[in-house]
């Protein structure tokens, strides 16, 4: 197979391009320039979007002896991530950038256009991989190195992107061994430090990096009766499930610590209460995908498990499809979740479908 | 084994070497194997040019030749070569120390001349200039093609002589091809004894380029884009001209620019660049074929397709091509990963292209500024680059066009 190689300077993404390479494929290597004005030297833990992570994948992928071109996503990965993030904040919710990268620029743009100049598959360095059921039918699983499993960020891909994706070290049992393969293929970025942080925040601060880029201003902190309790100096600087910086005068009657519950954008409005509070019992989105084929039938509730962090556990629950919304009822109410993330649901290690959170419901204040 | 696997390599390399075809002479040119001999035999040369004894005595002779072969090439003094690393620094010579002398002497004069279509080396150093250093430039318009518009040039000429400090204005430009008409401008700021500067680097071995003949102060011209090594250039600056020092040092060239001369890269460029005037006449005739079997054949292909500055005096072997509905960076990757390296012709920084500054001053909105393509030929050029070209040309322009513009 004719395949192009997503190479992000990472040892991860080198590695993967030298196995596609062994197995027999005709690869070329890209890096994505996802920023028009890239910093020149890598800061802190990013790893990906400096002149210094593009030269050093072109430096692994000249040691594999494979072409290597960059190609400019930059003005896509402006409105289509960046721009993303900030409207989404600026709406409240807390956003999942990685994820909107995957969907709309690596296995949306970049495979695209990689179709077009006449490839065959897009190969990344996921730990997740790529399998076909009895009948053929493809399905996204998670990697067997658990605590690097990326499938999560992988849910968002559909059946048709499935079968242009080509994860060489999904079935790698852990980290470790893809550093040392990397050594042993004397690729220079073994021992690379492993991206964190989000890549087009250079100093890992969100609120800092925000803060220039949405309009913050006063406004009340209030109870879910709406009773005031304080002040706040802009609602979009809280996250849901925040404890701290709250300055609130008046103890709750309990005693108990109070939590931010919700972010009213519109009315500039931070909810606080209890910590019960933040159990959620029911979450819902409209903007739902199933990766792979979808189940048979999807208008009854079905068990499966929700997850929605990319390193967090999954959940036991139940799902259903109704009036186009993915409705999700963990089977134990799930603390902290915020409206913006995204909500993949499991069948074994299996990967089903996701949705982008729209709406949650609350265990306790349903009653109150 | 060993073997084996040295027949694996060589497979492999063959592989992906299979008949390289190189149309980026603009961006730089082979050495010519003439030069290649010729510089290595010179890098044996010992002696620094300044010492009395008879080891730089001999590298002060080759040093000298060099000056005398370029002189003899492109119609100057050989007192008139300065040499440099290159055209960055010969351009930024030009630009920062005839400003800086004339604006020495009378600070009245902060006025630059030049086109928003220079090179970066003349454009960025009036840009310098302008934000760090109180001088103000005025660039000439263009039309679409590309050609300096002369009645506003003499219109400013004319008005604001007391303030100008210089004039720069590229012989031909790098991107586009056009050619300007360099006589014809010295002429007009003659009257007001204004010195003018051109980077001549694109002209260089493609047209006549004489620089007593041209009327010009200073002209820029660079040895790897005519078949030398890479690092070695020079200014020709007119006798009767000073400038303020860019380098300070010891003063080697002409007290105008410091460093130890590097004799053997001068010898080497000279050599190029008295082949490339000599086959000059000649190349042009066989480029302008070239070209001419390049663009019809394209048309066949893009039907829509713009060829850049097509009605005006352009290089010969440059053609400069604007696809509609397709990225430039698309094409360039489909032709060179099967074995035909051109360029987009714009400014490239780690691999990422920006829009051309070029295009974009030719009135061309981003999207036209990023759908360009640019071949260039040079010495060793042949018919059978054009053929690889055209049966690479049609699955890439198919591939580019279908991925489209909105992807970036």
């Amino acid at each position: 197979m004719k395949i192009l190689a997503a190479m992000s300077g990472g040892v991860d993404s080198a590695v993967a391009a030298a196995r596609a390479v062994e197995a027999g494929h005709e690869v070329v290597g890209v890096h994505l320039a996802l920023s028009r004005m890239p910093g020149t030297l890598r800061t802190g833990s990013r790893g990906c979007c400096t002149v210094e992570d593009s030269m050093d994948a072109q430096r692994a992928a000249n040691k594999i002896g494979i072409p290597f071109y960059v190609w400019d996503f930059s003005e896509r990965f402006k409105q289509d991530v960046v721009d993303d993030f900030i409207a989404e904040y600026s709406a409240g919710r807390t956003p999942n950038p990685c994820m909107r990268c995957n969907e709309r620029i690596k296995f949306a743009a970049l495979l695209e256009k990689a179709l077009a100049l006449g490839f065959d598959a897009l190969c990344t360095g996921h730990y997740a991989s790529v399998e076909a059921d009895a009948e053929g039918n493809l399905e996204l699983h998670r990697s067997l190195a658990m605590n690097k499993d990326q499938s999560y960020v992988l849910g968002v891909l559909t059946e048709e992107q499935l079968k242009h994706s080509y994860f060489p070290i999904g079935k790698a049992a852990n980290k470790e061994d893809i550093r040392k393969e990397a050594k042993v293929r004397e690729l220079s970025v073994a021992n690379k430090p492993d991206s964190y942080d989000i890549c087009f925040i250079p100093e890992g601060d969100t609120r800092d990096w925000l803060s220039d880029k949405i309009e913050l201003k006063p406004g009340s902190i209030v109870d879910s009766k709406g009773v005031e309790l304080g002040r706040h100096d802009g609602a979009l600087g809280y996250t849901v499930g925040q404890r701290k910086g709250l300055k609130i005068g008046r103890p709750a009657k309990d005693r108990q610590p109070r939590y931010v519950l919700e972010i009213r954008p519109k009315e500039n409005v931070v909810v606080v209460g209890p910590e019960d509070a933040l159990t959620i019992s029911e979450l819902s989105g409209e903007k739902f995908s199933w990766c792979g084929k979808a189940p048979d039938s999807s208008s009854e509730w079905f068990e499966a498990e929700v997850q929605v962090r990319a390193h967090g556990e999954s959940h036991p629950c139940k799902l259903r499809v109704v009036a186009g919304q993915m409705v999700i009822r963990p089977n134990v109410p799930i603390r902290g979740i915020s409206t913006g993330q995204t909500a993949v649901i499991y069948l074994g290690s299996r990967v089903l479908g996701q949705t982008t959170i729209d709406k949650t419901v609350s265990a306790v204040l349903e009653q109150v | 084994m060993a073997r084996v696997k040295q027949f694996l390599a060589w497979v492999e390399q063959t592989r992906l070497n299979y008949m390289p075809v190189y149309l980026d002479h603009a961006a730089t040119s082979p050495i010519r194997p003439s030069v290649l001999a010729h510089y290595s035999k010179a890098l044996e040369q010992v002696g620094n040019p300044a010492a009395v004894h008879s080891f730089g005595q001999s590298s002060r002779q080759m040093l000298e030749e060099a000056r005398e072969t370029i002189a003899a090439s492109i119609g100057c003094d050989r007192n008139e070569v300065i040499f440099t690393s290159g055209g960055t620094e010969s351009d930024n010579l030009a630009v920062k120390g005839l400003y800086w002398q004339r604006h020495g002497l009378d600070r009245n004069r902060t006025l630059i001349v030049t086109s928003s279509a220079e090179h970066a080396a003349v454009l960025d150093a009036v840009n310098w200039l302008v934000t760090e250093q109180g001088a103000e430039a005025h660039f000439v318009s263009m039309n679409d093609d590309g050609v300096l518009d002369l009645a506003e040039l003499s219109d400013v000429l004319e008005k604001r002589s007391e303030q100008i400090a210089l004039v720069s204005l590229m012989w031909a430009n790098n991107e586009i091809g056009v050619v300007h008409p360099i006589q014809k401008i010295t002429e007009l700021a003659r009257e007001y004894a204004i010195p003018v500067h051109s980077d001549a680097i694109a002209a260089l071995g493609h047209i006549p380029v004489n620089f007593s003949a041209s009327g010009l102060t200073a002209m820029t011209i660079t040895g790897h884009k005519v078949g030398s090594p890479v690092g070695v250039g020079a200014l020709v600056l007119a006798r009767s001209e000073k400038l303020t020092p860019v380098l300070h040092g010891g003063g080697q060239e002409r007290n105008f620019r410091s460093g130890t001369p590097d004799a053997a890269a001068a010898s080497a460029m000279a050599l190029a660049v008295k082949e490339a005037v000599e086959e000059q006449a000649q190349l042009e005739i066989l480029h302008a074929r070239l070209s001419a079997r390049l663009v019809a054949g394209v048309r066949e292909v893009a039907p829509d397709v713009k060829v850049s500055s097509e009605h005006a005096p352009r290089l010969a072997n440059n053609v400069h091509f604007r696809f509609p509905g397709c990225l430039g960076d698309s094409l360039l990757f489909v032709l060179d990963i099967n074995g035909v390296s051109v360029s987009t012709g714009s400014a490239c920084a780690a691999g990422v292209s920006s829009p051309s500054h070029v295009v974009l001053s030719l009135g061309a909105n981003s999207d036209e500024a990023m759908g360009t393509m640019r071949i260039t030929f040079g010495h060793n050029s042949t018919e059978a680059d054009v053929d690889a070209f055209l049966d690479a040309f049609p699955k890439a322009y198919e591939g580019a066009k279908k991925a489209g513009l909105t992807r970036r």
